[in-house]
């Protein structure tokens, strides 16, 4: 009755998956692309955690972000301009047990899918959005987009953008039921990583704006920002994105955030020079919505057919 | 208490009950329909809806209230004008009259409270009404129901539905005891206080017909009480409901809009019974993504809607159609274009669904023409959808969706419920799209399957699910997609002709009109007339064998509620004219030169209106 049971044994992983499981078709991004980096980072923290391929789903909908899923080697839902929240919840309602990546862009998600995104907020079903933000259309060929700096110059707008752009950030903090919000850049691998995983680690719906570089359309756009880290404001704190010091002291520009200050969270988040990055806001006590979606889907054959039984007499004369 | 009455025996009776929102008209009906259905009558009940929300009081727009048929058969549709109506005002039934729901000597029993008013206007209007009801032959009784319900409760607005049950119980001869039940039932959260009130107001009515009334019927019944048959009694949004716990898909995702709603906030309320979840979307897109997402990792799902919804839903329909989804669409379709007439029926969405997708999308669609049907083809429906990996349509009308009828009570059925997910391994190598040749059906991974990872595409891909743009995949994905109907097609039997097989006459129904449409076919035939009727179940594809049947008719005519242009109307020819929905689709299909008989009025189809039409067309020898 006492010490180890006498059938204790160490639980022998049966299979393990290498970087290469979670490889699909390869990658199209045009040379220089930052979503290559992002693409790296998910299947590394696919591979660190052990995910089985076969029970993630990477959805996306559509826009160079969206071919993400292409070259995953999990299972896949390449959608709609725009839809691919509504479709990832749906994926999530009765099989909560799967592990929801979404891919979507500036235009994807805070444009065509923007009522989307503010109810997946609300719902804060379990998983992991990234938002590849490039502050333009890049598949279409150089539109503006909902993030284009007022005055930039696209085909749509050739004497530059007219409206001053969309902040994701204070939107998304705005939100009922906001979860986990943070903000990352495509060139820093570390940063993206560490950012990544800890929005994948969160459970609940966790939203990662990457900014990000698009090579063709907006070339040297963030150069700046790249050339000078004074630039960038990194937010550090106990509960924030875990980070070495030889990683944080390349920063010169810091700024403590405890990530539950939603007050400070929104101060931070309104302002773009220096370019805040890290964790905004994380709650950990937001209900997902998967919890009510799901309740019954393992209920037996014999109940259902009682419950059936039962609606019909309702009914009975 | 009175002499005995004397009842007239009649066969059947259009009752209504007329008034302002919130009188509780339609709950006074639907009890009477369900006493009546519990005593063997056939009935069908239709509920009329106010077009606005608060329409003013005393308004001809905010009639508000519920028709009853009740016979000594089987009924299957709202039938013509009304032969009994209780009125609690006289403006209401305004608007009744301008849709022809009364004839000349149709009784009215109207309140006459408004006689008395303390304002002048409404008295002169209650008066210049009545003058106006009996000069149109309506026959109107005055009959005091405040005056009789104040007796009992100081707020006669709110009790005064159980006195006009009680007087209609009498007039019928309904059974009391049933009646007491029924209204017990009805108040059964609200404690012995408000139900003893509420059976003493039912009391005070059937009392008061007793004594004050002379006309008195017995409509005997078609089937016995103790019949071995079971019945339920629903709406075709109930049906719709119920059918969708029936088929064991557990996830619905909706959005609300009228007239489907009502499908949703039954389950709202049952769902739970068979560990289902509704959800309320954020749109109706989103409810369409939430469904073909849940769908996509292998629970089927199933999402209702009507005509606006499905124009929001096309994109994402066509995603289901081009990446073999499995999915239930349930469309209660109601009057278009546009917002159309919310609350009003129409056959409108036909060729949305099957066309309203850019590109080639095949889909099933399929129709519904009784609220039994409703129940049962929704587990048709997903039966469908996962055996042929495609969306599928299911369309009924607001016709069906507010009617309400019993029928016979279907089993719960192990095979009827959805199969847990498959999670047993992929067999390696085999690709998403393993299609076969000749049928176009190919087996589906589920998320969870070891080996079965593909990347499901909107764009043009091959069978392994990757994207394509060349010359061959694109083909060879319509081909196979178009090919499954054709298989479904195969496996389908002609439609049963309801007469002789050959003859003047041949008229085409779908969906909701069947009753009447048969109604008026079998009196024609009764009368010698040369005319038959069939009605399409399945409109994608379309049951074999039509051109044949056409070719034994004289003439062919479809009856649709769609809009189509009048054969002679100004400027139309036979090229230009547009015709009804499904006469289109026929006529594309056979080659068949189809006449087509349409109205868009936003009602369901008469019976009185199809026998006149259909009787003037075979008299003049061109049907």
């Amino acid at each position: 009755m006492f010490g180890l049971k006498s059938d204790w044994s160490l639980d022998i992983k049966t299979r393990y998956f290498a970087l290469g499981d979670y490889a699909g078709g390869e990658a199209r991004w045009c040379p220089g692309c930052g979503d290559h980096g992002v693409l790296t980072v998910v299947q590394r923290i696919c591979r660190d955690k052990q995910v089985p391929p076969e029970k993630t789903v990477a959805v996306s909908g559509i826009g160079c972000s969206s071919r993400l899923p292409h070259y995953m080697g999990t299972y896949g839902f390449h959608g709609l301009h725009g839809r691919a929240l509504p479709i990832a919840c749906g994926i999530k309602s009765r099989r909560p047990e799967l592990d929801i990546w979404v891919a979507t862009g500036d235009g994807d998600c805070y444009s065509i899918g923007a009522g989307h995104w503010i109810h997946a907020v609300r719902y804060n079903m379990n998983m992991t959005v990234l938002v590849f933000d490039n502050s333009v259309y890049g598949l279409t060929k150089k539109q503006t987009s909902p993030t284009t700096p007022i005055g930039y110059k696209t085909n749509t707008h050739p004497e530059g953008a007219v409206l001053e752009a969309h902040n994701p950030l204070t939107t998304t903090l705005g939100i009922a039921n906001v979860s986990f919000v943070a903000q990352t850049v495509d060139w820093n691998p570390n940063h993206l990583y560490a950012t990544i995983k800890a929005a994948h680690d969160h459970k609940g719906f966790s939203l990662v704006n990457i900014i990000q570089r698009c090579p063709v359309f907006l070339p040297n756009f963030f150069q700046g920002h790249q050339d000078d880290p004074g630039r960038i404001l990194l937010l550090t704190h106990e509960n924030g994105i875990p980070l070495e010091e030889k990683f944080t002291k390349l920063f010169p520009t810091q700024q403590e955030h405890d990530p539950i200050n939603m007050v400070d969270a929104y101060d931070i988040a309104s302002k773009r020079e220096p370019l805040p990055i890290g964790l905004l806001y994380r709650n950990t006590e937001v209900p997902c919505y998967e919890e009510l979606s799901s309740v019954g889907k393992d209920m037996g054959m014999e109940e259902k057919l009682a419950g059936i039984e039962k609606a019909y007499d309702q009914f009975a004369i | 208490m009175g002499n005995p009455i004397s009842r007239q025996e009649i066969n059947e009776h259009i009752v209504e009950i007329v008034s302002d929102s919130g009188e509780g008209a339609q709950k006074a009906g639907q009890t009477f329909g369900t006493i009546s259905a519990k005593m063997g009558n056939g009935v069908w009940t239709v509920e009329i809806i106010p077009a606005e929300i608060k329409p003013p009081a005393r308004s001809p727009a905010g009639a508000s209230g519920i028709r009853i048929r009740l016979g000594s058969q089987y009924m299957t549709n709202m039938g013509d004008a009304a032969d009994v109506v209780v009125a609690l005002n006289e403006q209401v039934l305004y608007s009744r009259i301008a849709t022809y729901a009364y004839k000349k000597g149709t009784v009215i029993l109207l309140e006459s409270k408004w006689l008395t008013d303390p304002n002048p206007e409404i008295v002169e209007q209650y008066k210049t009404a009545l003058q106006e009801f009996r000069d149109n032959g309506l026959i109107v009784h005055e009959v005091q129901m405040e005056e009789e319900c104040l007796k009992l409760t100081p707020k006669p607005r709110l009790g005064k539905n159980m006195f006009v049950l009680g007087m209609l119980c009498h007039i019928y001869d309904r059974d009391v005891e049933k009646a007491y039940h029924e209204i017990k039932n009805t108040f059964i959260h609200k404690g012995t206080k408000v139900i003893e009130l509420n059976q003493q107001l039912f009391q005070a009515g059937y009392d008061f017909a007793e004594n004050n009334l002379e006309f008195h019927y017995n409509v005997p019944p078609w089937r016995t009480e103790d019949s071995e048959e079971k019945m339920i009694v629903t709406s075709g949004n109930q049906a719709v409901g119920l059918g969708v716990m029936a088929s064991g898909m557990d996830m619905v995702a909706m959005y609300p809009i009228t007239p489907a709603t009502s499908a949703s906030h039954y389950l709202a309320e049952v769902y739970h019974m068979v560990g289902g979840f509704i959800h309320q979307a954020e749109d109706e897109i989103a409810a369409a993504g939430f469904a073909i997402g849940s769908s996509f990792a292998g629970k089927t799902a199933c999402t209702i809607t009507s005509g606006p919804g499905l124009a929001l839903k096309t994109e994402l329909l066509a995603l289901a159609v081009m990446a073999e989804v499995p999915l239930v669409v349930c469309v209660v379709q109601r009057g278009g274009p546009s917002t159309g007439l919310p609350t009003k029926v129409e056959q409108g969405d036909l060729l949305a669904s099957l066309y309203g997708e850019p590109g080639d999308a095949p889909k099933i669609v399929i129709a519904a023409a009784t609220i039994e049907e409703c129940l049962h083809f929704v587990i048709m429906a997903r039966k469908l959808a996962e055996a042929f990996r495609t969306p599928v349509i299911l369309l009924t009308d607001a016709n069906l969706a507010t009617g309400v009828q019993p029928y016979p009570r279907p089993e719960a059925k192990a095979e009827w419920l959805a199969s847990p997910i498959d999670q047993s391994e992929w067999t390696k190598g085999m690709p998403a799209f393993d299609w076969d040749e000749k049928t176009g059906l190919s087996t589906r991974p589920i998320v969870g399957q070891v080996d079965g990872q593909y990347v499901l595409t909107g764009l043009a891909h091959t069978q392994k699910s990757k994207v394509a743009y060349d010359r061959e995949s694109n083909q060879r994905g319509c081909d196979m997609r178009s090919r499954k109907l054709a298989t479904l097609s195969s496996t389908l039997k002609p439609p049963k002709i309801n007469g002789e097989a050959e003859g003047d006459l041949l008229v085409i129904g779908w969906g909701s009109t069947l009753g009447a449409i048969e109604e008026a076919v079998g009196k024609l035939q009764a009368k010698d007339y040369k005319v038959s009727s069939i009605h399409l179940r399945f409109l994608s594809p379309l049951e074999p064998g039509l051109k044949d049947i056409f070719a034994k008719f004289t003439n062919v005519l479809t009856i649709e509620i769609n809009y189509s242009d009048k054969a002679d109307a100004p400027f139309i020819t036979p090229e230009n004219r547009r015709y009804s929905q499904l006469a289109t689709i026929l006529r594309a299909q056979t080659l068949v030169d189809i006449d087509c008989w349409s109205n868009v009025y936003g009602q369901p189809m008469q019976p009185g209106l199809i026998y006149e039409e259909l009787q003037s067309r075979l008299n003049q020898g061109e049907a």
